[in-house]
């Protein structure tokens, strides 16, 4: 070839287009944005039925849970995802997707090494790094207690 | 290499529904409407797909299997189970080939070869893609909501398979030229236009250079699917020599799919992509003289998911077959 890689790299780099962000962030913005008005809707809706806050509050994400993994199911998710962005990705909605569309792709590989193994593909990484992290913050929040008390 | 004798004698293409609602809908031998073919999984319909390609190869051919000599397939998937397990129960001598997306011109030249040089009297080169297999192999489940990247291509839902032998009847295989790989240290498996364009470039370059000829001495020349990107990229490397290849070339991914409509990003992709178009498009207009000199650049990326997870980048193929409507090497 009569062209380095780096000088290849850069002509690459001039013909691949990134996403037009002027389109993909408001419409990350509103439908995300719905998302949020629809957990406080129901959130507002639980409290009025007379849950307390923190079962409101619990009841909600689950609810927004259940609608996701429903949508992935009936095959919606991923074709509102595609015009959405991180409008459906950012929510907890995002990770129950994560978490469902593994499970129902494998699940022709058998409900042991097929479902089983394979649901977590996507979502494991944000859990292990998340419990990580939350048992770093622990540990700081303790340190930090001991010389502020 | 230059062949004196082969021809393609028959050829099938088998495509999914989208396929099928591209600009080239109607062409095809069959349309599979459900993705899934009525299989219980994806991979069982892949193999469907190149089962119903050769076996409508071998209904226009009228030749029944024991008459072909050899098959030469190849797919996308881990150990080629699309190929395998389609073609199994054809009991026709096998070899399997691994070339991505450039499988399809591999496997037509290996077989004009072996035909050229008398050892065998007809071969069926075939391959098959899925879109849904691919995505679950090489990148995400397929209900995942993630988006995908604007240089990020679409997998084609097709098989196709010719048929090589002696007819004295066009579609003649003249040529070919086997491409060497190019590694041009891309890294980004949404962007495989970029890794394939270099390998076309080379392959290309040699089969004209070795022919004597130039872009403009053939009716079109050919790409598998290197895509907006890839294309752009080849017309880039071209012009630095002074060629100027725009106005000569069509590439198999800009063409199966209506991309102004059709959610595909770059362009088509995948194995079946370019032997679709060739089988179902381009190798009747050679037959019937429409076409009288063809280049067919299938181009292949020889990803590996855990290659490029290792940091590694993504080295491209290219195979070169020139086909025309009159015999001769």
């Amino acid at each position: 070839m009569n062209i380095s890689n780096e000088e290849y790299g850069e002509l690459t780099k001039r013909r691949s287009h990134n996403s037009k962000l002027c389109k993909t962030v408001p419409m990350a913005f509103l439908i995300g944005g719905l998302i949020c008005t629809l957990g406080e809707a129901l959130l507002n809706l639980y409290g009025m039925a007379g849950l307390n806050k923190d079962d409101a509050g619990a009841l909600t994400s689950i609810t927004l849970v259940f609608l996701s993994i429903l949508f992935t199911g009936l095959e919606w998710y991923d074709r509102i995802a595609q015009h959405a962005g991180a409008g459906t990705l950012v929510p907890i909605t995002g990770f129950a997707n994560a978490v469902a569309s593994p499970a129902l792709d494998f699940k022709s590989e058998g409900f042991v090494l097929g479902l089983g193994a394979k649901m977590f593909v996507i979502a494991g990484p944000v859990i292990v790094y998340g419990i990580s992290a939350s048992v770093v913050y622990g540990i700081i929040y303790y340190i930090v207690g001991l010389f502020t008390k | 290499m230059c062949f004196r004798k082969p021809s393609v004698i028959a050829y099938a293409a088998v495509v999914g529904k989208a396929e099928n609602e591209g600009p080239y809908g109607g062409e095809f031998d069959e349309v599979v409407e459900d993705n899934k073919a009525g299989s219980d999984t994806w991979e069982q319909a892949e193999s469907l797909f190149q089962q119903r390609a050769v076996k409508h190869v071998l209904r226009k051919s009228g030749l029944e299997p024991d008459r072909i000599d050899l098959m030469i397939a190849g797919d996308l998937l881990n150990q080629c189970v699309g190929s395998s397990y389609g073609l199994k129960d054809y009991f026709i001598p096998y070899l399997g080939i691994y070339g991505a997306c450039s499988t399809f011109a591999e496997g037509l030249l290996l077989s004009a070869a072996l035909v050229n040089a008398g050892y065998i009297d007809t071969a069926i080169a075939s391959t098959s893609s899925h879109f849904s297999t691919a995505e679950r192999q090489f990148r995400f489940p397929l209900n995942y909501g993630g988006v995908r990247t604007p240089t990020a291509q679409w997998t084609a839902t097709a098989a196709g398979a010719a048929l090589v032998g002696f007819s004295g009847k066009p579609p003649f295989i003249r040529a070919a030229t086997v491409g060497k790989i190019e590694d041009m240290g891309i890294t980004d498996l949404n962007n495989m236009g970029a890794a394939m364009a270099g390998a076309a470039y080379d392959t290309l370059t040699r089969h004209m250079k070795h022919r004597g000829t130039h872009p403009q001495d053939y009716d079109v020349i050919i790409t598998g699917d290197l895509g907006q990107v890839g294309s752009d990229l080849l017309y880039d490397l071209f012009q630095r020599d002074g060629v100027s290849l725009k106005e000569h070339h069509k590439d198999c991914g800009l063409m199966i799919y209506d991309r102004a409509t059709q959610d595909v990003h770059a362009g088509g992709s995948g194995c079946g992509c370019s032997a679709s178009m060739m089988c179902g498009h381009f190798f009747k207009r050679i037959q019937s003289g429409e076409l009288k000199r063809v280049l067919y650049c299938a181009t292949g990326a020889l990803m590996s998911p855990t290659v490029v997870q290792q940091g590694g980048s993504i080295p491209g193929i290219a195979h070169c077959v020139e086909i025309s409507s009159e015999a001769g090497g």
